[in-house]
Order: C-alpha cells, then sequence, then structure tokens
C-alpha cells in the first residue's frame, strides 16, 4: 500500500492536483473525524461521490469545483467543463440518470456579459446532451483582481439501484478505455501562451451518461470497477483502481487509443499522454466474460467508436502497474496527480 | 510568464529531444515545420542543407540541426535488415521477420 | 520520410527480432559476468526507460548509464552563480528543469520563491524575444551538451539585442568518455554514442578515443530500432575485439557531421577544463564563451556575488548523495541510501532526481529497472 505524505504547514498546489498529496490531504484533514455512510460510500472512500442507502436504491450525491485556465479552450468552455464533470461523477458510480445540478458561480467584477452568456448556453446544451437541468444555484461577485475571472462549482444528485465502485477488481479481469486518452489536457497545454505549439487539438469534454448507460445495461453485476480519468490522466485511474484492489493491472500501450496529434505533441513536450487528465473518457474493469459485449454496447454509442480492452489484471506485483511497451516492459509510475495547475 | 509554483517536469526544456517533422514553408531563416499534425516555427540558421517545403528535418530547442534525405531513411532500414540477416539460422523470429520484410517491399 | 517509414523504426516484430539478436551476441561472447557497456545521453536512458527495453536486455549485457543528463552534471557553482545573479536582482531565463536544481545550498526555485525574477523558457530564441520586450537585463542560464549550446552560439551570433547575456555552463561530451574510460576499476568495455551530439560533431571525433582506448564507439539514434541495432552492433565489435567507431544512424550522422553548425559553435565558444558535478574535473570538459564575445558573457558583465549563498550550510543529506557514483556508472540508485526515501522528485537531494534525464528521476518515474521478465499473465 501506498505511503503516507505528510501534510506541511502550507497549502501548496500539489494538494489541488488530485494525486497523494491531495489524498493525504483529505485523510489527515477533511476527513478526520467525519463517520463512514452505514451501507452506502463516505468521505472515507475517497470514491468520485458519496452513496446514501435510501429504500432498495442509493441516492448518489457528488460536487466539483471548476477553475480551468483558460476558461475558452478549443472544444469546450468552463461551463461544458462544470456540467460534464458532475454528470460523469454520478455516472461513473452508477447513477446514469441524474435528478438535477445545483449551480454555483463565483465571478469577478468586470467579467464581459456576452462570456457569461456563452458559458450559460454551453451549460445548457451539455445538460441537454445529458438529459439533464440545474436546479438551483448561487451567484457571487467579487472585488476585481481578487478572483480570477470565474469559478463554477456543480452539484449533482441521481439515483442508482447498485453503486459501481472503484476497487472491485480482481485477477483475470479486463480493462477498457472509451476512447482515446490525453485530448484534453494536451488540448489544454497547447492554448497556453507559453507553450507555443500551434495545433488543431481539442478537448473531448462530453457527458458520458447515457453510453455507461449501455454499457452497465449490458454487463451489470460484471462491471467491477469505474473511474473516469482526469487529474492524473490514465494512469492516475490505473494506480488507484488497483491499488484499491490489490491487483496488478497490466497495461498494453500499443492498444491504448491515442490520436496522432495527440502522440505528437505530447512527444514534443514530453508530457505521455496517459498522464494528462481527459474529460470525456471512462475506465472501466470488467469480468472477462461479459468484456466484450460490454465493448460492443460503448462502441455502438457516438461517445464510444474509439473504445477498446488496454488491459488486465493479474495477482503478482499487486498496487503496481505494469506497461507492455510492445519492446519490452516498464513499472508505469503513479503520477503526483496532474502537473499542471487548472486543468479542469 | 507565469510563476514557478507547481510547475515541475511539465515544462520540459526539449534539450535532448531531436524530433524529426515535415517542413511546410520557409519564410528566410525560418521554416513552418510539421510534426504529425502539431506545427513550430524552426530555425534554420545551423541547418547542413538548404531545406524547402516537404523536406524532414531534425529539431533540437528549436533549431533544424539536420535535413534528413528520404534514401537516408531506406538505408538505415538495410543496416537493420542485414543485422538480421546475419542472426543464427535457427532464430525462428527473425526468419518470421526476413518473410516479412520480403513479402512488404517498398514502402 | 512516409509514416510508413518512421512507424519502422518503431516496428514490434524487428524490435523483438533485435532483442533476440543481441541476446544471442551476448551470450556468445562466453564470459562469466556480464559486459558492461555505457551509453552518455539521458535521451538515450529515457527511451530506453520509456519503451522499457531493459526487460528485454538480456542478463549477459548490462547497460549503464553514464554523465549524459546535462542538468545533472551542472557543477554547484554554476547553479550558484545563476542564483546568485537572481538575487541580484537580474532576470534569469532558464530551462525548466535546472530550476530545481540545488547549488551550495539554493535553488533558482528557492531564488524565486523569495523573490527573484527567474523566467522558465523552453528555448535559447525565446530568452532573446524575452530580452527584445523589455529593457531588463535578461540573462540566460545555458545548460546542455555540444547539440544544444549551437542553438546558443546561433543566437549570439544573429546580434542579439544589448541587454541580453548568457551564464554558460555548457559542457561537451567526449572529453568525459575519456575520463570514465581511464577511471580505476571501469569495466566499461564499450560506449554507445549520443545521435543528436553526432549530427553536430561528426563520427569522426571518436576516432582518437578508440584508437587510444582501445574501446569501440557505436552512435546510436534514440528510436527503439535505433538502440537495439546499435547495441547489436557493439556488442558484436566487442566480440571481434576490433576496435573502431561504427554510426548506426546513417540517416543523420556522418564522418564530418553538420560543418555550418560546428563552425558556429567554435566560432563562439571555446573548450576549457571544469569540474563536472560529481565527476571532478574534465579537461575541455567545459564550453566557454571566446573574448570576442564578451559582452554578452554574464561573468564577464556583472559582478557576480556567491558569498551570500555560502552563509547557509548545504543540507546534511548533500553529504549521503550518491549522484557522482551514479553518473560515473559505478553505483545505481537502489545503492544510495536516500533513493525513494528521503530523495523524490517532490523532494529532491541531488541533481539525479531532479533532471528529467537524471537517472534518479527516470528510475524513479518507471519503476528502475526491476526484474520484469517473468511476470505471469494468466491469474
Amino acid at each position: 500500500m501506498r505511503n503516507r505524505r505528510f501534510v506541511e504547514d502550507r497549502i501548496t498546489l500539489k494538494y489541488g492536483a488530485g494525486g497523494g498529496a491531495m489524498r493525504a490531504l483529505i485523510e489527515q484533514v477533511f476527513a478526520a473525524g467525519f463517520g463512514d455512510v452505514p451501507g452506502g460510500i463516505g468521505l472515507s472512500a475517497m470514491d468520485d461521490g458519496a452513496a446514501l442507502p435510501i429504500g432498495d436504491r442509493f441516492l448518489v450525491i457528488t460536487t466539483d469545483s471548476h477553475v480551468v485556465q483558460p476558461i475558452f479552450f478549443p472544444g469546450g468552455d468552463i461551463g461544458r467543463l462544470a456540467i460534464c464533470g458532475t454528470v460523469n461523477d454520478l455516472a461513473m458510480m452508477g447513477a446514469t440518470e441524474p435528478l438535477g445540478l445545483a449551480c454555483a458561480a463565483i465571478i469577478e467584477d468586470g467579467f464581459l456579459r456576452t462570456d457569461l452568456e456563452r458559458i450559460w448556453t454551453s451549460m445548457r446544451d451539455a445538460c441537454t446532451e445529458a438529459n439533464t437541468t440545474i436546479i438551483t444555484g448561487d451567484t457571487k461577485v467579487m472585488r476585481h483582481g481578487e478572483l480570477d475571472r470565474i469559478a463554477i462549482t456543480t452539484t449533482g444528485i441521481g439515483l442508482a439501484s447498485r453503486v459501481v465502485p472503484d476497487n472491485g477488481l480482481r485477477p483475470g479481469d479486463r480493462i477498457l478505455v472509451t476512447g482515446t486518452v490525453g485530448d484534453h489536457g494536451l488540448a489544454i497545454l497547447a492554448t497556453r501562451g507559453e507553450l507555443a505549439l500551434e495545433t488543431k487539438l481539442v478537448s473531448d469534454v462530453a457527458p458520458l451518461n447515457t453510453m455507461i448507460r449501455r454499457a452497465l445495461a449490458v454487463g451489470g453485476a460484471g462491471v467491477v470497477a469505474m473511474k473516469d480519468p482526469t487529474r492524473g490522466g490514465l494512469a492516475s485511474a490505473l494506480h488507484e483502481m488497483a491499488d484499491k484492489s490489490g491487483v496488478c493491472v497490466v497495461l498494453d500501450e500499443p492498444a491504448v487509443p491515442v490520436r496522432d496529434d495527440v502522440r505528437a505533441a505530447g512527444e514534443l513536450l514530453g508530457i505521455d499522454p496517459l498522464i494528462v487528465a481527459n474529460e470525456g473518457k471512462a475506465v472501466i474493469g470488467l469480468r472477462p466474460e461479459i468484456a466484450d459485449a460490454v465493448l460492443d454496447a460503448i462502441r455502438s454509442h457516438p461517445l464510444g467508436r474509439k473504445a477498446a480492452i488496454v488491459g488486465e489484471c493479474i495477482a503478482d506485483r499487486p498496487g503496481s502497474v505494469i506497461v507492455e511497451t510492445g519492446f519490452g516492459r516498464r513499472l508505469l509510475a503513479e503520477p503526483e496527480g496532474e502537473l499542471q495547475p487548472r486543468i479542469c | 510568464m507565469r510563476s514557478c509554483g507547481g510547475t515541475t517536469d511539465a515544462e520540459l526544456p526539449l534539450m535532448c529531444l531531436g524530433v524529426p517533422g515535415r517542413v511546410v514553408s520557409v519564410d528566410g531563416d525560418l521554416a513552418q515545420v510539421d510534426f504529425w499534425g502539431v506545427t513550430k516555427p524552426i530555425r534554420l540558421d545551423v541547418v547542413d542543407a538548404p531545406v524547402a517545403p516537404g523536406d524532414y528535418v531534425l529539431n533540437h530547442v528549436g533549431f533544424a540541426i539536420r535535413r534528413i534525405p528520404a534514401e537516408d531513411i531506406e538505408a538505415t532500414l538495410a543496416l537493420y535488415d542485414e543485422l538480421l540477416a546475419k542472426s543464427a539460422p535457427d532464430d525462428l523470429m527473425a526468419a518470421d521477420v526476413r518473410n516479412e520484410l520480403d513479402a512488404a517491399g517498398k514502402p | 520520410m512516409s509514416e510508413l517509414a518512421q512507424l519502422r523504426f518503431r516496428d514490434p516484430a524487428r524490435a523483438q527480432s533485435l532483442t533476440a539478436t543481441l541476446a544471442d551476441r551476448a551470450r556468445a561472447l562466453g564470459r562469466a559476468e556480464p559486459v558492461s557497456v555505457m551509453h552518455v545521453c539521458g535521451s538515450h536512458e529515457q527511451a530506453i526507460a520509456k519503451f522499457g527495453l531493459r526487460a528485454g536486455f538480456p542478463p549477459e549485457l548490462d547497460v549503464i548509464m553514464g554523465p549524459g543528463c546535462p542538468v545533472c552534471v551542472t557543477d554547484v557553482p554554476e547553479v550558484d552563480e545563476a542564483v546568485a545573479l537572481a538575487k541580484q536582482g537580474v532576470r534569469v531565463a532558464t530551462y525548466g528543469d535546472m530550476l530545481r536544481v540545488p547549488g551550495t545550498s539554493l535553488s533558482l526555485a528557492d531564488a524565486h520563491g523569495a523573490g527573484a525574477r527567474v523566467e522558465v523558457v523552453y528555448g535559447v530564441a525565446q530568452a532573446v524575444e524575452l530580452a527584445r520586450t523589455t529593457t531588463d537585463e535578461i540573462v540566460f542560464f545555458a545548460s546542455g551538451f555540444e547539440t544544444t549550446a549551437v542553438a546558443t552560439a546561433a543566437v549570439l551570433l544573429a546580434k542579439p539585442p544589448p541587454n541580453f547575456s548568457i551564464l554558460s555552463a555548457h559542457k561537451y561530451i567526449p572529453p568525459v568518455m575519456e575520463i570514465v574510460a581511464e577511471m580505476p576499476g571501469t569495466k566499461i568495455e564499450g560506449f554507445l554514442a549520443a545521435g543528436h551530439a553526432a549530427t553536430i560533431t561528426g563520427w569522426g571525433v571518436f576516432e582518437r578515443f578508440v584508437e587510444r582506448h582501445r574501446i569501440p564507439v557505436v552512435v546510436a539514434g534514440f528510436e527503439p530500432l535505433d538502440i537495439l541495432a546499435g547495441l547489436v552492433r557493439l556488442v558484436e565489435l566487442i566480440g571481434e575485439d576490433t576496435p573502431r567507431v561504427e554510426n548506426a544512424f546513417p540517416r543523420c550522422v556522418s564522418r564530418e557531421g553538420n560543418l555550418e553548425a560546428q563552425a558556429v559553435l567554435w566560432r563562439v565558444f571555446e573548450p576549457q577544463g571544469g569540474r563536472w558535478r560529481g565527476i571532478a574535473h574534465v579537461p575541455n570538459g567545459n564550453l566557454r564563451l571566446r573574448d570576442e564575445f564578451a559582452q554578452w558573457d554574464a561573468r564577464r558583465r556583472f559582478d557576480i556575488d556567491l558569498a551570500p549563498l555560502w552563509d547557509h550550510a548545504p543540507a546534511a543529506l548533500v553529504a549521503q548523495c550518491q549522484c557522482g557514483d551514479i553518473m560515473a556508472g559505478i553505483a545505481s540508485p537502489h545503492d544510495c541510501g536516500l533513493f525513494g526515501r528521503e530523495c523524490t522528485p517532490d523532494n529532491p537531494v541531488g541533481a539525479c532526481m531532479v533532471s528529467a534525464e537524471g537517472t534518479c528521476k527516470i528510475w524513479h518515474q518507471y519503476g528502475g529497472h526491476p526484474d520484469l521478465r517473468q511476470i505471469r499473465r494468466r491469474a
């Protein structure tokens, strides 16, 4: 199991990166003193959200703050990200039909009305794609210079008859990704002025719930783990699943779908597409007997055309992720969450 | 310029990466070079031969250091194939590769 | 080059075949102990680690990384000079991975945290652009080996603005190969030379080395096939006992190299002896600006005050750091008591853990070379 990271006297950027430091912060500060949810999933599980048993189902709740910079990027904007991020977290826990979203916006004095309307239109469109709506919210305005343009916090609720954990893998299970990896993170990095790359990279931000519903309908209890690989990318998600489940994940690198231009940008910048954020993909652990059927179901959905089985679980070296490169093998180091601030 | 807080290896210096790319356009000492879908401006101050659109160049920290002639690619592949040809006669894997190469012919 | 041809340098079938050939050749040497060869390029180690090539190397072969990480060999006083300038109020532009390398006690990142102006750039040309946008003094901390020094030389020949200067920490690889070959106890029987440096210098620069030390040198590129083919040739040359230089990167390297780039390099720089961090004195190993470029030489333009940096005592951990031995190829990160414990990428002690090309950083990131040869795939 992982070593505990110490929490120093100041909170620095790494504590928001989604990696080990952030987990230590949650364990040692945020979650300390809050009990578990009996019969459900609470803070200590550090899953994508919480699940409260209600009758014969679960009420799933998740919340996320969005501080992506720049707020308008190729393929989306902070509004679309806010909706999709939350819809996807609900879906990852098995709640694929959100009951509604609550949205709180903190806006800097001087923010252009046209930009705000553009963001809100984007959010409405994303809600339509996800078959959901914003049911309540809050608005605050801060003085110019006290906040960088806008921050949006979204909370989502949904019902699930079965909560899909992120720790159910066992040896023999297959790992599936629903499409190409690295798109969002590299698209954001390519637009940030100082990296000066001319590309047509586009974020993959999209709501996954309708696709995941198909996967769950076909796979049922054979879907044993699900995560959306945001901060820290596919590598972080696999590490977390391997660690929580006590298995080793062997990743077949040539099978992992990566767009040519994303691969090229990654090579030029020295950044591995396996470790950057995705905002329209899921990693799913499947029992071998239903794996192919679930793959077909996902590929039948527009967001899942490039889905692929990319790995399997073994018992040797539990908690590790081993990469078959096609030329040899290496251990995939666990990234310290997201290397760049404000990716999502 | 962005502050240093939180920025680590992602700002790699591109020092030793030396990635080859294809020249899209040339303007004096500057070329726009396409690396598999990503275009970067590359300086031509020290490249070893005149460069034209369609050529391939090896890039190092924003400078082209070599124009790679297409025939040299084939020379390298031939070199590797020669190595395989010399390998042990009972090396089944090498035999498979030789057969595959013979069947494939030139690209 | 067609995309197909490009892909052929990453063709797994050929790679597997070359791996088998490599094992064959290594075994054919019939030695009791593994044969040691060394490469001197951080990018070779990066490629080996990224593609997991070591899981395929035969046990009869030991591929050691030598002092090929430019950041790691930048000496402590050189880092101190950059830090001192920053603390004196000069804006220092640097490659990203020099940022956190500790000098005697402080790194540029530390100086920045205390209010100094330090900017990360991805190349010297960007630093020049920066100098054009301001009247502030801009010093570019020029680390890197000869291939990178060519870029620095090119911008100096292109008349940079008067507020721009260079703090040169550039180094030259061929002299350090001599040092390694002459080290007592060295077991290195062959060198894999860096393809990109040789693109500039030509492979002819290694002929005298080979004559003197009777050790073969093979110049190799950075794709998996390039590295494997280079190693096969190297092991073959060791077996034939006919030491010579061989070029396994013909698409980019010739005997004379890139004469234009060489002219640019030696017009601006001259070789000078100096210390490489952890390796001691390397004759002709450093590249310093010639007198006619004095006005762009930060060392001659500024009065660099290093004394305040020596008021801080260096951390006790530094004494236990094994970077020097690791870079010389006589120890591995696992031999260092600090590796993975007190010394991690998050809290680095030595330069090898800071640099993206540092042996310790790469081992930590990719899992060193744990023995991944026997992994049971089916549960």
